[in-house]
């Protein structure tokens, strides 16, 4: 076997689970916060990237489009909090659930109704294609966009991880996420901490956005990256921001390893199923993922 | 002169209050209570009473359950409670420990404290002082502060709840059920510390509770409801002595023990008033 070869697999495989990574924090991000799978955490992946190209396209510079969009996550978020999950507070999590079906099939009709469906070109000046000297030296294809997307989700999970465990806002979020009706009966305002981490959830939808805009194209098929997310969650755990990077990287890895090398056998397309397989497996072993917390039933 | 006035009038006032969930289901009609500063006043009555509905009443919790008081009036420190949200209410210096404990399973003991100063702009030593402060009323959290609430035992969570509620300083503890599902032991202990928050803390409590016998033991004036109305009131120790509570919430009775035959005269003579 040829070990460089095996390397540059390996690496492409753990780049590419840190772009799932990202995705699945804003996962994470809300099931933490309100104990609820926000379904629509796709559509606002989509409904974030496309209102930037959106503003770039009217005409806004990069610097101006980006705090713009911002703005309009928070406000997304804040409508959400305002709408949709204030007038269901104390609901079963399965209502819940419902609601933010419902809210992806607004947000994916709001977002194609006001920008269009064409698909467009990001440009965020990031190079996506192999560094030369890095590839001279190693003999590994990393892009720019690699690195870029890696560090972002380094910095973004160690932020995140550090506000839940350590501070007093994080402390309520995740009081909130395990009692709406006890986080109410002492006084944590609900509607301030779901308004913040709904805004949050769409900043770090328009960030996962943007990485995976400019590598892919902005277009309608970018909802379905949810749905690669899923496995990472199932296997890090729904409430563990560190757990996400590394399911991340466990799925990437494992997906291009046996898509190169067990591919051919059985004519490829084992990218496509194997995280569901693994996630099946996790479930089967433990539900509650690699760092999730540990499921407390007293009887 | 003034202050004289202040300290005779209630803390908690709720003048004739109907509750209705829904906009269908009546649970209260007529209620009227009081709670005077510093006092243990206990709230009594069966399974569906109305107990849970009338403190969440009080505290406001009762709009997220969909419920509405949709007659009467509710004060608290002179200020009616209607417009106000729970989180108002805590800072004005109510919080209610609901039925069941309801811990926040998956942090800590010491976290779950924490929670409770949440409104309270305090950090640092102010807020180290406070948890000891709390501790010192439940030594046994402090062995216990790093541990899940979610793995403490029922004892041990209720605990944290109460305490919990006192980190945010109330003025007023609304208990609903503390003695649910404890050993007589723990129940015992657990009313001790409440006693002795009330006293070195001044804090008011308004207590729903079953278990009749405990609860009467340790207030100063009891209430006692009955298909969401109040049947029956008085101080503590007068209605410990009463005939029909005592048969009908002590299990005791002047006649010795009943047979079977007698439950139908028992559900006859319940609809007294």
């Amino acid at each position: 076997m040829n070990v460089q070869f095996f390397i540059e697999v390996l690496v492409g495989g753990l780049l590419s689970g840190v772009m799932y990574a990202l995705v699945a924090l804003g996962f994470v991000l809300i099931y933490k916060a309100s104990g609820v799978f926000n379904f629509a955490q796709g559509a606002m992946v989509f409904f974030a990237v496309l209102s930037f190209v959106g503003f770039m396209e009217l005409g806004l510079p990069f610097w101006a489009a980006l705090p713009v969009t911002v703005v309009l996550m928070v406000a997304t978020g804040m409508l959400t909090e305002r709408f949709v999950l204030r007038p269901l507070v104390s609901q079963s999590e399965d209502t819940l659930l419902m609601a933010t079906i419902g809210l992806a099939f607004v947000i994916e009709g709001m977002a194609q109704l006001v920008w269009g469906v064409d698909v467009r070109r990001l440009d965020l000046g990031i190079r996506d294609e192999p560094i030369g000297w890095f590839m001279d030296s190693t003999g590994i294809l990393v892009s720019q966009l690699d690195i870029t997307a890696g560090v972002v989700a380094g910095l973004m999970v160690a932020i995140l991880a550090l506000i839940f465990s350590r501070t007093k806002v994080g402390r309520g979020l995740r009081a909130v996420a395990d009692d709406h009706a006890a986080a109410l009966s002492v006084g944590i305002p609900l509607k301030h901490i779901w308004g913040l981490v709904w805004a949050t959830a769409g900043i770090v939808a328009l960030v996962a956005g943007m990485l995976w805009g400019a590598r892919s194209g902005v277009q309608f098929a970018l909802i379905g990256i949810a749905l690669k997310a899923l496995p990472v969650l199932i296997i890090g755990g729904f409430t563990s921001v560190p757990g996400v990077i590394v399911a991340g990287l466990i799925v990437g890895a494992a997906e291009k390893l046996t898509e190169v090398y067990f591919g051919p056998m059985v004519g490829g397309g084992i990218e496509g199923w194997l995280p569901y397989v693994l996630a099946v497996f996790f479930l089967l072993i433990r539900p509650e993922g690699l760092f999730g917390e540990k499921i407390i039933r007293r009887v | 002169m003034n202050a004289i006035a202040d300290m005779d009038a209630p803390m908690l006032a709720v003048r004739n209050i109907e509750v209705i969930y829904n906009h269908v289901i009546l649970a209260l009609r007529g209620v009227s209570m009081q709670v005077s500063p510093r006092s243990i006043v206990a709230l009594l009555g069966a399974n569906g009473a109305g107990k849970s509905t009338t403190l969440k009443a009080i505290s406001t919790l009762l709009a997220s359950e969909r419920g509405e008081v949709t007659k009467g009036s509710i004060e608290f420190r002179g200020q009616r409670t209607d417009r106000k949200t729970p989180g108002e209410m805590v800072a004005m210096g109510m919080v209610q420990v609901m039925e069941g404990r309801h811990c926040f399973a998956h942090l800590t003991v010491e976290e779950n404290l924490l929670t409770g100063a949440y409104a309270r702009r305090i950090k640092g030593a102010e807020l180290k002082a406070e948890l000891e402060r709390i501790y010192a009323y439940f030594p046994r959290l402090k062995v216990r502060r790093t541990s899940l609430a979610g793995y403490t035992s029922g004892g041990e969570q209720q605990m944290t709840a109460i305490g919990r509620a006192m980190m945010a300083r109330p003025g007023m503890l609304l208990l609903d059920e503390p003695s649910m599902g404890l050993a007589p032991q723990i129940v015992a202990e657990i009313f001790e510390i409440v006693r002795d928050l009330n006293q070195k803390e001044g804090v008011s409590i308004l207590l729903a509770e079953q278990n009749t016998n405990v609860a009467l033991k340790h207030a100063d004036y009891a209430y006692v409801l009955e298909s969401g109305r109040i049947m029956m009131e008085g101080p503590a120790a007068a209605l410990a002595e009463n005939p029909d509570v005592k048969e009908f919430y002590l299990g005791l009775s002047t006649e010795g023990r009943k047979s079977f035959r007698d439950v139908k005269t028992y559900r006859r003579r319940k609809q007294w008033v």
